[in-house]
């Protein structure tokens, strides 16, 4: 099954072969890794999206957790958390295609329902920015190639994921806050990872 | 800024020595080269003793050999490209086993780093997967904080090895020195590093209910420091003990509670007590698959409770019903007093004397004291004398002799890796921790006489014995002039028995005797040892076995003893991969009656 994890790593040159190291070490495929700044100065965000058995996130998430430069990890579901993905795809449209001029508006209609934005046009092709679930983005490529559409480039950034509601700023709480300081009281890693061993029990009975 | 001026301006070299000493470090071992001559050159100022290796394997498992037998942290060096790549064997021989080093490499500068420069190689990446963590050092004024957070790493949760690459500029910048102000902050606890309390409620109703419980006794007992926890459990509650193979010592042999090792050369009662176990308590050992066998085989009945401080482990192999993360010793402080009454008041073990008296205290005991059946009568040690040396009389003897002289608990027995290694671990009875040192997880040959080297410069006051194969002791053989250097009083015992035995045994089981690269030519061992200045024999006779371990033991001097064994000896019980864990090949016996009668 896909699993989604958002790690906080510290900001340091060699950060992400360290991840990727991991991954590779316990043989697991990664789907879709995303990484980039967060509201925090010295910490990056990573989402990494892979491919393993649902017993595997357990020690997935305490392996990265070893990591030195690991600051958090929190594996996120579908259902209690926003999952977007960016993608640019370029298609082969214009005056001298077979549908003429037709072809720019008709993929103009398609980007409409899809909600996606055109970006760039050109003489011979047109490039498109979709924003959305990744299920939507393969939907908007597969009716722009079955309306016998030639696509040019695609290029998707992989999945970005964020909890729904105060559930990440607990968390950035209880690192110390935004900017590193340290507000309020701490939570207690209690409160940030409930039930850490619910699957150690779960088996018997 | 205005307060650096009050630190003392030195060069990154110098920094380097200082933060060493600081950290308590007397000793390390290592090898000079053009990227670190720097450092070398700063030695002379400080009060550190360097050994000087022959080959940079020999620095890394010497820090390997010093960390295991002391309980500090291990130090090596070595310089760039070529020294560095050669202590990688030992980084990752330490990283199986979570043994805490710290290796420092020089590094070329940092104004031609990524340039393939003379004898640049990129050992931070090279070594990433077989470090707890590394770092590059460019820049004098960040070495004294790397290296302490280095040996802060090395040491802390489960331990291993750690590196730091120091480029050359930065050995030669000068900055100012604090000690103190590069203290690192204080590690960063696992975060899954917590027991729910209902977890530990969960494992006292497993314990009370189970009638057939067995410890599994781990290298992390050592590690912890929770020995005396670990006897007052057993003790409290009556549970036989099985170790590990680094958990051989964590738990006295001596005691009637202790089964002896599990796994695939394990005595066949111990392995079968776990088969049988209702309740396996995991105590600091990982269910590696060399104690498993079949996992889809094993303990079938037994409810699982996993002590262990790294919570990737849990559920890794074995799926388990309670997990308690956390450092043994403070666990099982917690864990003992729940445990109420004893359920068991009396046992039958007169601590005065340390022997056991009358029938073992409880049902499943007893069920286990009847497992060893013929066992005993197979035994190679129980056989009369037939004119041969088995690799089994020589260790046997070795112990005895150590025993008889009163010098068991000062002896440090450190082995290679093959046949061995697995008769030592079934014949030198360990009572003491950190009293064998092996190589378990890695299994590295040429292991043992430079991590023996490690040893002796941990504990100078102990008897330390080399045991290796005639294979495995020709991988580092070049480190006998190391000992000749420092003086070291070691004690080499050569298994001689013309094979890689190991090998040879497996192709005789599954490779139809097909004896592929096995058989293996050897120097004239003790005309070898001469050559460098150290005495030595060759015993071929059991009744020399004894006289010439002594005289090795008590000749103040590197001794080598040549043992001319049995060429086509077989370790047993044993294993098949695949093979579950009670399905073992037992002892081959001569007697027809065994053979039909008792073996399964
Ligand atoms: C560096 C290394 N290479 C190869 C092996 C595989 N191996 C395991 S045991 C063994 C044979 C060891 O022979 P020897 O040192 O003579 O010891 P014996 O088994 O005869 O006691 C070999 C080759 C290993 N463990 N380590």
């Amino acid at each position: 099954m896909l699993h989604t994890f958002v790690a906080l790593v510290s900001d340091k040159p060699g950060v992400l072969t360290r991840v990727a190291s991991l991954f590779r070490r316990l043989n697991i495929n990664i789907v879709s890794l995303t990484v980039g700044e967060s509201e925090r100065a010295d910490v990056s965000r990573m989402t990494i999206v892979c491919e393993a058995p649902e017993h595997a996130a357990h020690r997935i998430k305490a392996s990265l957790y070893k990591l030195e430069i690991t600051v958090n990890v929190d594996e996120v579901g579908r259902s209690e958390a926003v999952i977007r993905e960016l993608c640019l795809i370029k298609v082969e449209a214009g005056p001298s295609h077979p549908l003429g001029q037709n072809s720019r508006s008709q993929i103009f209609e398609l980007a409409n329902v899809f909600r996606a934005r055109v970006v760039d046009l050109a003489p011979e092709s047109i490039m498109l920015e979709m924003t959305g679930a990744a299920s939507k983005i393969e939907g908007l490529i597969q009716v722009i190639t079955e309306s016998g559409y030639n696509i040019l480039e695609v290029s998707r950034t992989g999945r970005m994921a964020m909890r729904r509601g105060q559930h990440t700023s607990r968390v950035m709480k209880a690192l110390g806050g935004p900017n590193g300081a340290n507000d309020d009281a701490k939570l207690t890693s209690a409160e940030i990872l409930p039930n850490e061993f619910d699957d150690v029990h779960e088996e018997e009975e | 800024m205005a307060e650096q001026n009050q630190y003392p301006q030195l060069t990154g070299a110098e920094i380097l020595w200082a933060t060493l000493v600081g950290e308590g470090i007397t000793t390390v071992f290592g090898y000079p080269g053009g990227a670190i001559l720097p450092i070398y050159d700063a030695l002379r100022k400080f009060p550190i003793h360097h050994v000087l290796v022959r080959h940079e394997q020999g620095a890394s498992h010497m820090a390997d050999g010093y960390a295991r037998a002391s309980g500090q942290v291990g130090v090596c060096m070595a310089t760039s490209g070529p020294g560095a790549t050669n202590l990688v064997t030992g980084i990752a021989t330490a990283m199986l086993d979570s043994i805490p080093i710290v290796c420092i490499t020089g590094q070329v500068s940092s104004k031609v780093l990524g340039s393939d420069a003379f004898q640049e190689v990129d050992i931070t990446g090279i070594t990433l997967p077989i470090t707890k963590h590394n770092f590059l050092v460019t820049r004098a004024e960040d070495i004294a904080a790397t290296v302490r957070k280095a040996f802060q790493v090395a040491r802390s949760g489960r331990p291993g090895p750690v590196l730091v690459d120091i480029t050359k500029d930065a050995q030669q910048a000068m900055a100012a020195f604090s000690f103190e102000a590069a203290e690192p902050a204080p590690a960063r606890p696992h975060p899954m590093l917590k027991t729910e309390t209902n977890a530990f409620t969960d494992a006292i109703e497993l314990i009370r209910a189970a009638k057939r419980p067995v410890i599994l006794a781990g290298h992390g007992i050592v590690e912890s420091g929770a020995r005396e926890q670990v006897i007052a459990f057993a003790e409290k509650l009556q549970v036989p003990v099985a170790s590990t193979l680094l958990g051989l010592g964590a738990f006295p042999t001596y005691h009637p509670l202790s089964l002896g090792m599990m796994g695939m050369h394990g005595e066949s009662w111990v392995n079968e007590s776990i088969q049988q176990s209702d309740l396996l308590l995991a105590f600091g050992m990982r269910f590696d698959d060399r104690v498993t066998g079949n996992l889809a085989l094993y303990a079938p009945n037994a409810k699982k409770i996993h002590i262990d401080i790294d919570p990737s482990e849990v559920n890794k192999n074995v799926k388990v019903n309670v997990a308690l993360i956390g450092d043994l010793k403070k666990v099982l402080d917690a864990l003992l007093p729940m445990l109420g009454d004893s359920p068991v008041a009396e046992d039958t073990w007169d601590r005065a004397n340390e022997k056991s008296y009358g029938e073992p205290p409880t049902e499943w005991l007893r069920e286990i004291d009847a497992m060893k059946g013929t066992a005993s009568v197979r035994d190679i040690i129980n056989l009369p004398d037939n004119g041969h040396l088995y690799a089994a009389h020589v260790i046997n003897d070795i112990w005895r002799e150590a025993l008889d002289a009163g010098r068991l608990a000062q002896t440090v027995i450190v082995t290679d890796v093959g046949q061995h290694q697995m008769w030592e671990a079934q014949y030198y009875k360990h009572d003491a921790p950190r009293s064998l040192i092996t190589s378990g997880g890695l299994g590295t040959m040429g292991f043992a006489l430079p991590a023996a080297i490690g040893a002796k410069a941990a504990c100078p006051e102990k008897d330390v014995w080399v045991i290796a194969g005639d294979g495995g002791f020709q991988m580092t053989a070049s480190e006998l002039s190391t000992i000749v250097q420092e003086g070291y009083a070691i004690n080499i015992a050569v298994i001689n028995n013309g094979f890689l035995g190991m090998v040879r045994q497996w192709q005789e089981a599954f490779y139809d005797k097909n004896y592929s690269a096995s058989p293996i030519l050897s120097p004239d061992f003790v005309m070898l040892a001469a050559a460098h200045g150290i005495d030595g024999a060759t015993v071929s006779k059991r009744k020399d076995v004894t006289p010439t371990v002594t005289k090795a033991r008590t000749s103040g001097k590197a001794f080598l003893i040549n043992f001319q064994v049995e060429k086509e000896d077989g370790v047993y019980p044993m294993i098949a991969p695949g093979a579950a864990l009670h399905e073992m090949v037992r002892r081959p016996t001569k007697d027809p009656l065994l053979e039909t009668a008792e073996d399964e």
